[in-house]
């Protein structure tokens, strides 16, 4: 048989003479700067004036954050701040709030216990991004983590006092509304998105209905539905937790947009994989899981890492039914007459936090994405 | 040559009921008639190859033998059992049939070896050691066993068209189904690829095979069936049909793809 003939000794072409490194017009760090900086006089004029800029604006900047900074002020005293107002920025405020911001109106000597639980997300988070863990064990991990919050949070055994739910406040809200969040609504998401393409009118009339009835309202009023309206319906003596309700407000929420995001993959992929798929006789829910999505999920990383990031952020808007999270803890902290005014310093403090989860989720994808596409490279 | 498949049965047993049975198909796809009437037997064994100028629905034909497609008048049975909405019936039909697409549509997400035995472990229930042994088998006989932990696309067409017919034999089927299998490749990996298909003609296996390839059809083919817009226009071995073509328009389609090659 012909196949796999490697080629006769003959038809090998004769090794090429040493490839000569290309001249240093045309890689290096000059070559770049000449392609990219200075490609030309206004090209030139433009890198200059934007360098001076961004240089100026660098050293103000470290100025104030760094050399001229108050990092701390005794007792409340915030007259220094008051006086360097504008020319350092007054940390003194992070310092003595951030317990608050971190935790909000949680019991002072209890934060240990919020701050475990945060410790227990990120540890969620890192256990869930290693591949290896990839696992059925891992459901298990997540019910354990989730547990151990919980217990952590409410207390009321093991020698730690109850605390009530309408007490916690800050990181851990945040963490708890996202991860709980999206851990329903992803898998919300993937049923609806197969929903919408189903063959069956039912299913697929419900889900377009789901789809479209929540991308058409905005998410604060779902939530004010969530917090207002829906306790109207229920019986008289019955009440569901309010955090409960916002979660929820939050997953139908997520589900949709994400839905959206999964179908997009599904749509994508090749019709002939379908097809293969079920000449093979394959069950479609056999086919779904080892052929479509597994494919499907990997084309919509980008998008779908894009969603998760948006909603990590949206939390923030239970503030509007009173729920502390972390940007509404940072608010209250600054309420208090004496650290009144040092809001820049608070919330460039609650934005890094909230970049760092974000930069995280979003490299992470970029890894993820490489990995697993690596069968698309020769 | 054909010492690589074992042999079922030297030639179509023409006695046995048939594999295939279509009586008076009818197709539309919106308005557009693409099966007219098409009424066919193919016995258990037997090689049908199945010709006809582009749009002729000589692809839709073999694609309603497993239902990709669903035909809207007429009977088709396969394997005894008949064609319908009842999705027991199409799974059991499924389980029988194998088939090959011209753009191989192999799992480009799993290894070589994955594609082979995801569907006798999930769908034969093969335990998965002995569905590694079964694929390892079909990827010898396809003569690229070496390949079995590479991705899809890190093979060359021919192979990858390889791999698919490994894929679907590993189910064990009846019969197999062939949609232009070559019409992807390039001219150097034709041969090998029919190579294979003449392999797997010689052990007996029922197949019907949609290309364009007439050197195969003589080589192979019990029956070689001729369409044109629809309908079945000529049928007989490929002797009658190529040497004494009874109807204009075969003798159109065969000036055709002869001044081609």
């Amino acid at each position: 048989m012909a196949s796999d003939t490697t080629l006769t000794p003959a038809t090998i072409p004769a090794p090429p003479a040493e490839a000569r490194r290309a001249p240093i017009s045309v890689v290096g760090p000059v070559a770049w700067m000449r392609a990219n900086l200075f490609a030309g006089w206004l090209s030139t004029a433009v890198t200059l004036a934007l360098g001076y800029l961004m240089i100026r604006w660098a050293i103000g900047f470290i100025d104030w954050a760094f050399i001229n900074a108050i990092w701390s002020v005794p007792n409340n005293q915030t007259q220094a701040c008051r006086d360097a107002r504008g020319v350092g920025a007054c940390w003194a405020v992070v310092t003595e709030k951030h317990r608050f911001i971190l935790f909000g109106t949680y019991p002072y000597e209890q934060h240990w216990r919020p701050a475990l639980a945060c410790v227990v997300f990120v540890g969620l988070y890192v256990v869930s991004a290693m591949r290896r863990f990839w696992r059925p064990v891992l459901a298990l991990i997540w019910i354990a983590a989730l547990t151990t919050i919980g217990v952590l949070m409410w207390g009321g055994i093991l020698g730690m006092p109850y605390v009530a739910q309408d007490r916690w406040g800050g990181l851990p809200i945040t963490l708890i509304l996202s991860t709980f969040g999206l851990a329903f609504a992803f898998p919300l998401a993937i049923l609806v998105a197969l929903g919408r393409r189903s063959r069956m009118p039912a299913i697929k009339a419900i889900c377009v209905l789901y789809v479209e009835l929540i991308r058409g309202v905005p998410l604060i009023s779902l939530l004010f539905m969530a917090s207002v309206m829906f306790p109207l319906f229920l019986p008289e003596g019955m009440n569901i937790d309010k955090l409960l309700r916002a979660q929820i407000a939050i997953i139908l929420f997520a589900g949709a947009y994400l839905a959206e995001v999964v179908r997009a993959g599904l749509q994508a992929l090749p019709k002939g994989q379908y097809e293969a798929a079920d000449a093979l006789g394959l069950s479609y829910w056999n086919k779904t899981a080892f052929i479509i999505l597994p494919q499907a999920l990997r084309m919509v990383i980008p998008p779908l890492v894009n969603t998760f990031i948006g909603f990590f952020k949206d939390t923030s808007l239970v503030l509007i039914i009173g729920i502390f999270d972390l940007l509404t803890a940072g608010k209250t902290a600054i309420v208090e007459p004496a650290w009144q005014g040092f809001g820049v310093e608070v919330y460039i403090t609650i934005g890094l936090i909230y970049f760092v989860f974000c930069f995280a989720m979003s490299k992470y994808s970029q890894g993820l994405e490489a990995e697993l596409n690596q069968h698309r490279r020769r | 040559m054909s010492a690589a498949f074992e042999t079922v049965a030297s030639a179509a047993r023409l006695d046995a009921p048939p594999a295939i049975s279509m009586d008076r198909v009818n197709k539309w796809f919106g308005t557009l008639h693409v099966l007219r009437d098409v009424t066919l037997d193919v016995a258990l064994g037997e090689r049908v190859v199945v010709c006809g100028p582009s749009g002729s629905g000589k692809s839709t034909l073999i694609r309603c033998i497993n239902r990709l497609e669903t035909h809207q008048e007429g009977h088709i049975l396969v394997d005894g059992i008949e064609l319908s909405d009842d999705v027991r019936a199409l799974d059991a039909i499924r389980r029988e049939v194998g088939m090959v697409f011209q753009s191989f549509n192999l799992f480009p997400h799993l290894t070589v070896l994955e594609n082979c035995t995801l569907a006798p472990i999930w769908v034969r229930r093969m335990p998965k050691r002995e569905a590694e042994d079964l694929a390892m088998e079909y990827l010898n006989k396809v003569k690229i066993p070496e390949q079995a932990k590479k991705y899809p696309g890190q093979l060359s067409g021919g192979q990858q068209q390889r791999v698919a017919i490994a894929r679907a034999l590993c189910m064990k089927p009846k019969i197999m189904l062939f949609d232009e299998p070559t019409s992807a490749l390039d001219p150097e990996m034709i041969k090998e690829v029919l190579d294979t298909m003449v392999e797997l003609a010689d052990t007996g296996m029922t197949m019907i095979c949609v290309t364009h390839e007439m050197g195969f059809a003589r080589q192979v083919a019990d029956r070689v069936v001729f369409m044109d817009r629809g309908e079945i226009v000529e049928l007989g071995t490929p002797e009658q049909m190529f040497n004494n073509p009874q109807t204009e328009r075969l003798q159109l389609f065969l000036s055709q793809i002869l001044r081609g090659h």
